[in-house]
């Protein structure tokens, strides 16, 4: 089985590029390019020394001995958590910001929904000197004050997105609409590994550090490349492709998804799109989604707004429909005790996202002597108003 | 039978096309609305199937849609709005709406549905052309549906030929690389384009749409072209006057 994209922009019956006939220039100048871009020795040296000296990377691939204590299991935690700006998103800002310049781009646009990716973007945007405008949900504006706050302090402009139902969905469409209006000085930083073919493969490959880490790093630890588990939480997906990437071919390796059951995966407040989801179209990509019988896209529901999203990226559908991903989901609460027990045990306050993968351990035993490597997606600075309200700390 | 966009392209006349979104002000205006542009001389209408998430639309195409969903329209309940629209109507009926909803309904269902009720043609901003010829161009040419694309000043001659050899009635012109939404007037970029394109001597008519919204940018965008497209002027007039003044509304532009 072959889990990289095709020549025509898909994995399995998933992915390919239904955008407007307005977004084929920008879209195909990408695709065309991507690769090439990608591979140029100039393009890595200067992606790998920003990863290095800019972000902090290697990210430590750290044994949780009381965790691992806790479940009989060995478990070791990829720490995205410790990259500026606190998650994953960045890996994936520095490549594309690159790939802008090369293009010749000196407007930047992007969505977020919590902000996270938002802060990325305008991170990267204001240590290169290029404009970035992000497009942000009404209500995720009023919800992520301080976010909004930092990307204004790095120089980004947000505009609300007031069409709809004023969340992440509503921030894409008016992203994807920007670059309809200005189809020639401008790149479209997308945030997960979803959108129209190249942009999965693209955010995938940028991500896919995390993997490529993994196996010397616990080749190091272990004495071996390959863990028995890899184990991340999935909204759109990014960091999951990330994580996953380099153990797609291995089958030794357990690829493990945590989804977001919101308040039950049938309580119609979830967003465990691969439960829920229907194949169909959204933002550009055939995918799983979640949307009423007549095809309309529906809002999904998350305490976590970073998992909020109504599809996932093509690769995770081809996972989830092949077999090779083993689909869990998680509640709320679930999510928020894994949580509080990491930072009770490893000292480790995690993102409100990365918990969910942490809450695998009530879904699925583990033997001994698995190892298990959970991707420790982001810090939980973030959410600590979400925390401190849940938990009346 | 005689698919009736070919004919009408026949005519010798600049042709003017409205969109309107389905549902739009209110669930059951959609019958009326058809009926009252034909009796007011207007030479095809594209029907709009609305799409919670319509990334081709400006703010006020996509606002009819939102409300047309609050108001209930559903795909089945469109087409049982439509069901006895030849009856009464003979130009030309196009559906446009974004692929999701179709592909739930299920193509091949959609396209028989289509072909019963009398409709001619779809247009479908998100699927691309090589994956309507690649996957779904037997079907729609089975049930006698012509599939209409879009171009824009940013395609390519090479892609606005293949566009032309797959296409079969016209050539749905974007005036500008935007979303809809309406224009006061054309600038000289645009006219540029339109007479780029009328100098590529295309085997299939062009339409311009986009950025239409008065006798004025009527007139030049038809000069070059057979016809023009009128949405969300026509949707802003709904929001102020409502259905009763549709006549005023076209005799406006026809002036």
């Amino acid at each position: 089985m072959n889990y990289q994209v095709n020549e025509k922009g898909y994995y399995g019956v998933f992915g390919g590029a239904y955008i407007p006939e307005m977004l084929y220039p920008n879209v195909e100048e990408l695709r065309t390019t991507y690769l090439n871009i990608m591979n140029e020795p100039s393009f890595k040296e200067e992606f790998n020394q920003l990863l290095k000296d800019y972000v902090g990377r290697p990210s430590p691939l750290f044994y949780a001995e009381r965790l691992s204590k806790k479940y009989n299991t060995k478990v070791y935690l990829k720490r995205e958590d410790l990259n500026h700006t606190g998650a994953h998103k960045v890996n994936n800002t520095i490549g594309q910001i690159l790939v802008a310049k090369k293009l010749g781009k000196n407007r930047i646009i992007a969505e977020t929904g919590a902000g996270q990716h938002g802060v990325a973007t305008a991170t990267v945007c204001a240590l290169m000197g290029i404009q970035c405008i992000v497009y942000m949900g009404e209500i995720d504006i009023k919800r992520q004050a301080p976010n909004v706050a930092r990307m204004k302090m790095l120089g980004a402009e947000v505009r609300p997105a007031k069409s709809g139902s004023k969340t992440l969905k509503d921030a894409t469409n008016e992203a994807i609409r920007d670059w309809i209006n200005n189809p020639v000085d401008t790149h479209y930083i997308i945030g997960s590994a979803i959108g129209p073919h190249p942009y999965p493969d693209m955010v995938t490959r940028f991500q896919s550090i995390i993997s490529e880490e993994i196996k010397w790093q616990l080749k190091e630890k272990e004495g071996r490349e390959n863990p028995d588990y890899v184990v991340a939480c999935i909204g759109g997906g990014s960091n999951a492709a990330g994580t996953y990437y380099h153990f797609l071919e291995e089958p030794s390796v357990g690829i493990i998804a945590v989804e977001a059951a919101g308040k039950g995966v049938h309580s119609g407040e979830s967003a465990a799109t691969s439960q829920l989801g229907k194949e169909g179209i959204i933002h550009g990509c055939k995918t799983l989604l979640m949307q009423t019988p007549d095809g309309q896209i529906t809002e999904p529901y998350s305490i976590s707004a970073g998992l909020d999203y109504p599809g996932v990226g093509p690769l995770h559908s081809h996972l989830y429909k092949t077999g090779r991903g083993e689909f869990y989901s998680v509640t709320d609460d679930d999510a928020m005790a894994a949580g509080l027990e990491l930072s009770k045990l490893e000292g480790i306050i995690p993102a409100i996202e990365t918990s969910h993968a942490l809450a695998i351990f009530k879904e699925k035993k583990f033997k001994p002597d698995d190892v298990v490597v959970i991707s420790l997606s982001g810090r939980g600075d973030k959410d600590l108003d979400t925390y401190i309200e849940y938990f009346k700390l | 039978m005689k698919n009736r966009i070919k004919e009408k392209l026949k005519e010798d006349k600049k042709l003017l096309s409205i969109y309107f979104t389905a549902g739009y002000p209110s669930l059951n205006d959609t019958v009326t609305i058809i009926k009252d542009l034909e009796k007011n001389g207007v030479d095809m209408i594209e029907i709009g199937l609305p799409f919670s998430d319509p990334l081709a639309d400006g703010p006020t195409i996509q606002e009819s849609s939102t409300i047309a969903l609050k108001n209930g329209m559903t795909t089945n309940i469109l087409f049982e709005q439509l069901k006895d629209i030849r009856k009464s109507v003979q130009i030309p009926l196009i559906i446009m709406g974004y692929f999701n909803p179709m592909m739930q309904y299920g193509i091949e269902a959609f396209c028989a549905k289509c072909q019963e009720i009398g409709i001619d043609g779809l247009i479908i901003p998100d699927l691309p052309v090589a994956e309507y010829h690649e996957h779904y161009q037997d079907t729609f040419e089975k049930y006698g549906l012509i599939n209409v694309f879009l171009i824009t000043p940013q395609t390519s001659e090479e892609r606005i030929r293949f566009i032309d050899s797959v296409s079969n009635g016209f050539i749905y012109m974007v005036s500008s690389a935007s979303t809809t939404g309406a224009k006061n007037t054309f600038g000289d970029v645009q006219q540029q384009y339109f007479e780029r394109i009328q100098s590529l001597d295309l085997k299939n008519p062009q339409i311009v749409g986009f950025g239409i919204s008065n006798s004025e940018t009527f007139t030049q965008a038809t000069k070059t072209t057979k016809g023009a497209i009128i949405g969300s002027a026509f949707i802003k007039h709904l929001t102020n006057e409502g259905t009763d003044t549709i006549s005023a509304f076209i005799k406006k532009i026809r002036d």
